[in-house]
């Protein structure tokens, strides 16, 4: 069997801008995949629509490439569907916080054994540099010339406040630690929400590699939720890389009794039919 | 002896009438009678007022009429309420302590029945809640059957609260029986004919038989969140999905609905999501991208009044053009409309099939109407459903050499399907236009490969799609056209012309879309006189068949107040261009 890095590839090259944070991550997600020994063909990848979403022409995985915002009610479903899979959701902060912020918070609040990944550069990158949820106060972009008017939205602070069970963040530029959070995040049994941290070098001339790196810091994770959200809510000379709050909770598929026994493989059909359907009577 | 009997019983919220209406109709329909059972929600009339409707018939019968032959009164304002629906010999029930009730209280000849009700529990020493059960006791003695039709729906309703409950209702019922029997022993006029079949029946609403019918199909995942007129199936599979293996899931919106459902789809499980119109809407993106990825998926669409809001507990057919050009792009689907419960159960079990074999969504239109009304079905029909079939899919342990999930080379447009976990089957599903493999493309060439084998699904599929089926007399001089649950109160309105000597015959389109538009000609281009009917403003049905075939039906009865059409409606509407068409002529 193939046990290298190279499994995940489809002979497709990237189409990212040079230098592009995207490549980090890809890195880090198959070398993640590759440690934990997670075959392609049990692997589900969903992606969004952004940037981050070309990923699936050149990973060898399972992979969905559903609507913008959606790849989070996508996931649960191939998860409820066959929780012998490990599903994945590729997002961007656009896509995931966005047009898909509903989404998180509930899949947040429900904690299906799924990992969410968000893409987050500050800019919606496809269309060509225009400001994201996750944008900085008065961040000059093609939407904002006079700056964004109001302060980000946290993929952190909302994954906690919302009940997600897993919660960490990372930088693209740090690919061996980006590797290691990735695999704690797919081995947590509930939803592990894996904010990126990444430079749009195209768009954002700001918030640079080297930006970044005079700032992130490593943590490990703090007793209480409420200790917690003050770090994740940590932004500015100092913001903090790590896995910041874990819990075990019991997972969606648990509560819906398919965890151990997935739905795929269930008989079709109503058991005991006669005595069922006497009900009608 | 009457073969047909329409029961009401009214009175305040918390008094129990839905139950007595789903007693009385559940303890006929055990004994052979066709019931149906419609109940009116309290946004009809003010201060929490409760309504129910039960038709009880020897033969089978396909819809309420309008008129009411028994009505039972446990207060006034029933009767301010339904005194119109009354005609010459009704019964009116009611209890005397309430209201003091005359004839000349009414606008035509009924005969006041002076019921005891309150007394009658008093002097058993029953809760006064029990009421309805004296009532229920009454009915039967009215319609001329044995007190032991009651006995066996009680012992099922309160049997789970114990012996002493079962028998103190017996007690009650059985009061109401005698007084009636006393009092009005010589009152015949409402006694049914003994019932002519002796099939065994089954009562249930539309939900729930597209709920039987999704799990004959195969289905093990629904996605559905809360809106009316489709909550009954949420019930359904909530109460029962750990007996059943299923998973039923309430998604934040509709919008992650039916994204589950897809995801689960695409995970190798039969899927569903139910909605109404305002719900759909929401849905539309995510059946654009059942499109192109080509997932198989079901969708019950409740209708219901719109825009918008509308109105939320009444029924309509409005959405029917909406589900058929729903959605960015172009790319085939299958639209159902069932025009009965029975139809309902076999359309959404065959839904789950032709959408695997043709990896298309089905949408399933039904209405608040079918949805929220009780109806019988032969309990046969759920006898021994065939097994589902997967159409092209390959297995898990199958060896395939390059896999392309999207071979455009099939003739008709279905490629192999496989799904997570088979070794060699990996694949995008990819919303972006892609090649056979997923692979996205932006290829002038690709692209056209693509969409070509996309649609070519519709041909296959028009080529397979049913005859619409034919009722009544084949030389006839009206020839109803219709679709979906228009279908019941047409059949009844043809009884009633036939008793007039005009002879009818219905056309009814359950399978509505895609249609086979030369056979559909040749079926209605030599009928004398069509005559559309339709629960819409604007003739949607007649608006496709001209699409589909050409055929542009002049005579169009359309209804769009909330309410179902009733037979005497459209028999007064015939009436009415009789005379409209006869004194063209005479002029």
């Amino acid at each position: 069997m193939n046990n290298q890095i190279d499994q995940f590839d489809t002979g497709i090259l990237p189409t990212w801008c040079p230098g592009c944070g995207n490549y980090g991550i890809w890195m880090a997600l198959k070398s993640a995949l590759k440690n934990l020994a997670v075959p392609p063909h049990d692997t589900v990848i969903v992606y969004g629509v952004g940037c981050h979403g070309n990923m699936r022409d050149w990973m060898h995985v399972y992979g969905i490439e559903g609507l913008h915002g959606r790849a989070i009610p996508l996931a649960q479903g191939v998860k409820l569907a066959n929780s012998g899979l490990t599903v994945i959701a590729v997002t961007g902060d656009g896509d995931c916080i966005g047009e898909g912020g509903n989404h998180f918070l509930h899949a947040a609040k429900r904690n299906p054994n799924i990992t969410v990944i968000v893409h987050d550069n500050q800019v919606y990158g496809l269309t060509t540099g225009q400001a994201s949820p996750t944008a900085q106060e008065k961040m000059e972009t093609k939407s904002t010339p006079d700056g964004v008017a109001e302060p980000p939205l946290n993929p952190l602070s909302l994954a906690l406040v919302a009940g997600g069970t897993f919660v960490s963040r990372g930088f693209a530029g740090d690919i061996p630690y980006l590797t290691g959070i990735l695999e704690k995040a797919i081995r947590h049994k509930g939803f592990s929400v894996v904010d990126i941290l990444q430079p749009c070098v195209t768009f954002d001339k700001i918030h640079t590699y080297e930006w970044y790196r005079k700032r992130v810091y490593q943590v490990e994770p703090t007793g209480t939720k409420k200790e917690a959200l003050e770090r994740a809510m940590e932004w500015g000379d100092k913001i903090p890389l790590g896995v910041i709050y874990e819990e075990q909770k019991e997972t969606s598929e648990g509560f819906e009794s398919v965890a151990i026994n997935p739905l795929v493989n269930a008989s079709l059909g109503i058991p005991n039919r006669d005595d069922f359907l006497s009900m009608f009577r | 002896m009457k073969q047909f009997v329409t029961w009401k019983i009214g009175g305040e919220a918390g008094f129990g009438i839905m139950a007595a209406g789903t007693m009385l109709a559940k303890a006929f329909a055990r004994h052979g009678f066709y019931t149906i059972t419609a109940n009116e929600y309290p946004s009809l009339i003010r201060g929490g007022h409760n309504v129910i409707t039960v038709g009880i018939g020897s033969g089978q019968f396909d819809s309420l009429y309008k008129t009411v032959d028994i009505l039972i009164a446990l207060n006034k304002e029933t009767i301010e309420a339904h005194k119109k629906e009354l005609h010459e010999g009704s019964l009116v029930v009611f209890d005397p302590k309430n209201q003091p009730l005359q004839m000349s209280d009414f606008p035509v000849a009924v005969q006041c029945i002076s019921l005891p009700l309150s007394e009658i529990v008093k002097t058993l020493e029953a809760d006064a809640v029990m009421r309805n059960t004296v009532a229920l006791g009454a009915t039967v003695a009215l319609l001329g059957a044995e007190f032991s039709v009651l006995t066996d729906v009680i012992q099922t309703q309160f049997g789970k609260k114990g012996t002493a409950v079962v028998d103190e209702n017996i007690r009650v019922a059985r009061a109401g029986f005698d007084e009636i029997k006393k009092t009005y022993a010589s009152l015949n006029a409402y006694y049914l004919e003994p019932p002519k079949q002796s099939e065994e029946l089954y009562v249930m609403n539309a939900s729930e038989a597209v709920g039987i019918g999704a799990l004959d199909g195969g289905m093990k995942f629904a996605a559905i969140y809360p809106m009316t007129p489709i909550n009954a199936l949420i019930t359904f599979f909530a109460d029962h999905k750990k007996d059943l293996g299923i998973s039923y899931i309430q998604p934040e919106d509709e919008i992650a609905g039916i994204n589950m459902a897809i995801g689960a789809s695409l995970g190798g499980v039969r899927s569903m999501v139910a909605t109404s119109g305002g719900g759909f809407s929401l849905m539309v993106e995510g059946l654009s991208l059942t499109g192109i990825i080509e997932v198989p998926l079901v969708i019950d669409l409740g209708m219901r009044p719109g825009p918008a809001t509308g109105m939320p507990t009444w029924t309509e057919q409005g959405e029917l053009l909406f589900v058929i050009f729903s959605g960015h792009g172009e790319f085939p689907r299958i639209i159902l409309a069932p025009g009965d419960v029975s139809e309902c159960y076999l359309l959404t079990r065959q839904a789950f099939d032709v959408s695997q074999e043709y990896q298309i969504p089905v949408i399933i239109l039904t209405d608040k109407y079918l949805n929220e009304n009780q109806w019988c079905a032969a309990k046969n029909l759920f006898a021994s459903p065939p097994p589902p079939h997967d159409g092209k899919s390959i297995s898990i342990d199958a060896v395939v050499q390059d896999f392309k999930r999207y071979d455009a080379a099939t003739p008709d447009g279905v490629s192999p399907r496989s799904t997570p976990g088979i070794k060699d089957g990996i694949y995008i599903a990819n919303s972006y236009e892609h090649d056979e493999k997923g692979f996205t493309t932006e290829d002038p060439d690709m692209r056209e490969k693509m969409t070509d084998k996309r649609l070519r699904k519709r041909n296959a599929i028009i080529n397979r799609s049913p005859s619409p089926t034919i009722y009544g007399s084949s030389d006839s001089q009206i020839t109803f056209v219709s679709f979906g649950s228009t279908k019941g109160p047409i059949l009844e309105a043809m009884k009633l012309l036939e008793g007039k000597g005009i002879s009818s015959k219905l056309i009814h389109f359950s399978w509505v879309y895609p249609m086979n538009g030369s056979r559909v000609k040749e079926l209605l281009k030599n009928e004398k006189r069509l005559i559309g009917v339709e629960g819409n403003g604007t003739g949607q049905f007649a608006t496709l068949l001209m699409q589909e075939t050409g055929i542009d039906i002049q005579e169009k009865l359309l209804k769009n107040d909330g309410r179902q059409w009733y037979p005497e409606e459209i028999v007064e509407e015939i009436n009415k261009s009789d005379k409209s068409i006869n004194k063209q002529i005479n002029d």
